[in-house]
């Protein structure tokens, strides 16, 4: 569903990915591991068709289309979702309004009448619950004054009321607690099936014992310089990346 | 001299009551008066040009024959007033409604006032604002026939909030409307009082000169709110001046949609120690409409606080002034102060002028602002992309966040459902950019 192939891309003129190549079809869940600055969340980025990050070279094709061609507004409503790892404030509009936006506008593209407010409200309330979070938070500005944990479970019930073709998380089990975890995890889980993809940024292999991955990758310098199966996180958990680097020279 | 002050200058007293000693001191401070111009600080950003352009002066507004839709302007639903309403300047009875007041409260028009209430009155009109430092509170001195009194004895506690509706319906004939509200709380009295000024249509020809008087003693609180929604045709230039005694509360809400010519100065003196005052304020000027806030806030007097926050957002090629002025004289220690303007520009034609000016005199205060001028935050319009909102709409919903934040604040629920939908219509003249601020009202 989603074919990257030698992507090059860079922000404010800076050369941030470098090569990158990765085929991820539906079913399958993608780990993406690597240091600090490597460019996992410019993939992401950039794949979300964020302003002021350029594909300078290469192609991304999801579901049969060219993605880097496509709005960013497109590509969410065509099925992409990114959570972000910094998910952004937006005071004054209540995450209730925000939720009902996403999904009314995603429904037209399909061709799908708007959700009544009653049908709606049901919904929302209930992925609220499924991430642990109180029902305020629905009425609360978007992610306004939201703690790390919190801004995170928010990500992951947008991810649950879209229900993406393919998500890409980036570090959404970071700052997260225990319990935190576990919540991510199930709705990750929850929405595993044979049509829907996901890519897991993470640094921690602990995720994985959660988030059951069929691949693991490796971004250093801006391209995938090892993948394997999820016995490469533990071998990273214990060796970290340095061996690796070396070895890519 | 100018026309207008010339046709002043001619203009007898209105009233021949108890009124026509003010009316006499009005005109002799306009007949001393320098019209304003661009060169005058006051009024270097706004152009009284459209006050120039008609003769606003030479007649009273009348109450049309057919009052039928009228009600329903001036109601708020689910908030139930003591209302009263003047359309096109005139007391209206018919749509004015004071019903079972409590007892030691007076809610009276100037005209229907008793005995008692008049010397109530007097004692206190023009007592607040100082009209020989507003030439348009002197113009409303001058001119004045009728206004509205509310007074809360000591201790008590109004429970429905006060409604002055202020209508203006179209007329074939420019006119004036001298519009005056005083408002006495006494001592540990608490009252909601809100201003409310609309039109029942889009062309009006009107020009209201107003003055609102604020008392507030030991230990008042007041939650007031002033409503500007009149048709862009509907010049105003006015103000409300407020004086706060010793731990007083004075909370105030101003919201102004643009107009041809509007000129709104909030004054706000702190007489008495423990005074405070919350001061928020949204304007939204758009087309080639203006908006003018001139705001002043006297710190005379030791441990009072003041929030001031006002945010703009001005489309097309409109244009919107805010000049936030804070003075703490020298006895004022232990202030509290801090002043906030923000301001949304939706196009590369649309102006702002913003001016925060702290004079501080005392040595032992805390005071801050801030005045910024910024375009809609990008990482916010795409974080609104990435999950499906087309650009348009994640507009039109972050600018509605950037006022909304202050309209949720709102003590009456009541208002904030009341103004939602007459903002969203000033955002969207495609209405399917705003379903969603609807939408989700009703729901929560
Ligand atoms: N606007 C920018 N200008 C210059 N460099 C940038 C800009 N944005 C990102 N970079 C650089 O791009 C590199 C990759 O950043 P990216 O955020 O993709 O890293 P990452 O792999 O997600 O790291 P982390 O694990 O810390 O989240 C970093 O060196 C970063 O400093
Ligand atoms: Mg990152």
């Amino acid at each position: 569903m989603l074919s990257i192939r030698n992507l090059h891309a860079s922000v404010d003129d800076k050369a941030i990915l470098n090569g990158l190549s990765l085929e991820v079809r539906p079913g399958e869940v993608h780990a993406i591991m690597g240091p600090n600055g490597s460019g996992k969340s410019t993939t992401g980025h950039v794949l979300s068709g964020r302003p002021g990050y350029e594909a300078t070279a290469g192609s991304v094709e999801f579901l049969g289309r060219d993605l880097l061609e496509m709005d960013t507004e497109e590509r969410a409503r065509e099925g992409l979702f990114l959570a972000f790892q910094y998910p952004v404030e937006i005071p004054g509009v209540s995450n209730m309004e925000f939720l009902k936006a996403a999904l009314d506008a995603q429904r037209e593209h399909r061709g799908e009448s708007p959700l009544d407010a009653v049908s709606f409200m049901k919904k929302a309330r209930d992925i609220c619950k499924a991430v642990n979070l109180d029902q305020s938070f629905l009425k609360r500005g978007v992610n306004e004054g939201f703690s790390g944990g919190e801004k995170k479970r928010n990500e992951i019930m947008q991810m649950m009321l879209l229900e993406p073709k393919l998500a890409i998380l980036d570090e959404t089990d970071s700052g997260l607690d225990i319990d935190a975890l576990q919540v991510v995890a199930q709705g990750v889980n929850a929405l595993r099936n044979p049509e829907r993809a996901f890519i897991v940024i993470t640094h921690y292999q602990r995720l994985l014992d959660y988030i059951v991955p069929d691949y693991v990758h490796v971004l250093a310098g801006g391209r995938i310089i090892k993948s394997g199966d999820k016995s490469l996180a533990l071998e990273l958990e214990e060796k970290g990346y340095g061996w690796l680097e070396d070895e890519a020279v | 001299m100018t026309q207008v002050l010339q046709q002043l200058t001619g203009i007898r007293p209105q009233s021949s009551g108890w009124l026509h000693s003010l009316n006499e001191a009005g005109a002799a401070v306009v007949r001393n008066a320098v019209w304003p111009t661009r060169k005058t600080e006051q009024w270097k950003y706004t152009s009284l040009r459209a006050l120039e352009q008609m003769d606003y002066l030479g007649a009273r507004g009348q109450i049309p024959d057919d009052l039928t839709g009228m009600a329903k302007l001036c109601s708020v639903d689910n908030l139930d007033t003591y209302k009263i309403v003047f359309v096109n300047g005139s007391y209206c009875a018919a749509l004015s409604s004071v019903e079972s007041l409590e007892a030691n409260v007076d809610l009276v028009t100037f005209a229907d006032a008793d005995t008692q209430q008049i010397v109530r009155i007097r004692e206190s009109l023009g007592s607040v604002v100082e009209s020989d430092q507003h030439l348009f509170a002197a113009v409303n001195n001058q001119l004045l026939d009728d206004g509205v009194f509310l007074r809360v004895g000591k201790n008590v506690q109004l429970k429905k909030p006060v409604q002055v509706v202020w209508l203006t319906s179209g007329s074939e004939i420019p006119f004036h409307i001298p519009q005056r509200f005083l408002m006495v709380l006494e001592a540990n009295a608490s009252a909601s009082a809100v201003e409310h000024f609309i039109s029942d249509g889009e062309s009006q020809a009107c020009f209201t000169h107003g003055v609102t008087e604020i008392r507030l003693a030991d230990g008042a609180r007041c939650n007031h709110y002033r409503l500007h929604l009149e048709a862009p045709g509907a010049l105003h230039v006015g103000g409300v001046y407020a004086a706060l005694d010793a731990n007083s509360r004075f909370d105030s809400f101003h919201l102004a949609l643009g107009g041809a010519l509007k000129r709104i100065d909030v004054v706000v003196n702190h007489n008495g120690p423990g005074a405070d005052c919350v001061l928020n304020g949204v304007y939204l000027p758009r087309e080639n409409q203006q908006v003018d806030y001139h705001t002043c806030i006297e710190h005379r007097v030791p441990h009072c606080t003041t929030q001031e926050t006002f945010r703009g957002i001005v489309a097309d090629s409109a244009k919107a002034v805010f000049n936030g002025r804070i003075h703490i004289h020298p006895d004022a220690q232990k202030t509290l102060a801090r002043l906030s303007n923000k301001n949304l520009l939706l196009s590369d034609k649309a102006e702002v002028d913003t001016k925060p000016e702290l004079e501080i005199y005392a040595d032992d205060v805390q005071c801050a602002h801030g005045a910024t001028v910024a375009k809609l935050d990008a990482n916010a319009l795409h974080y609104f992309r990435t999950r499906g909102v087309s650009q348009r709409e994640a507009e039109v919903m972050l600018s509605f966040g950037f006022i909304n934040e202050l309209i949720d604040k709102l003590a009456q629920p009541a208002l904030v459902h009341y103004l939602r939908p007459v903002l969203t219509q000033w955002f969207a003249r495609d209405p399917s950019l705003v379903r969603h601020l609807l939408d989700a009202q009703e729901q929560v």
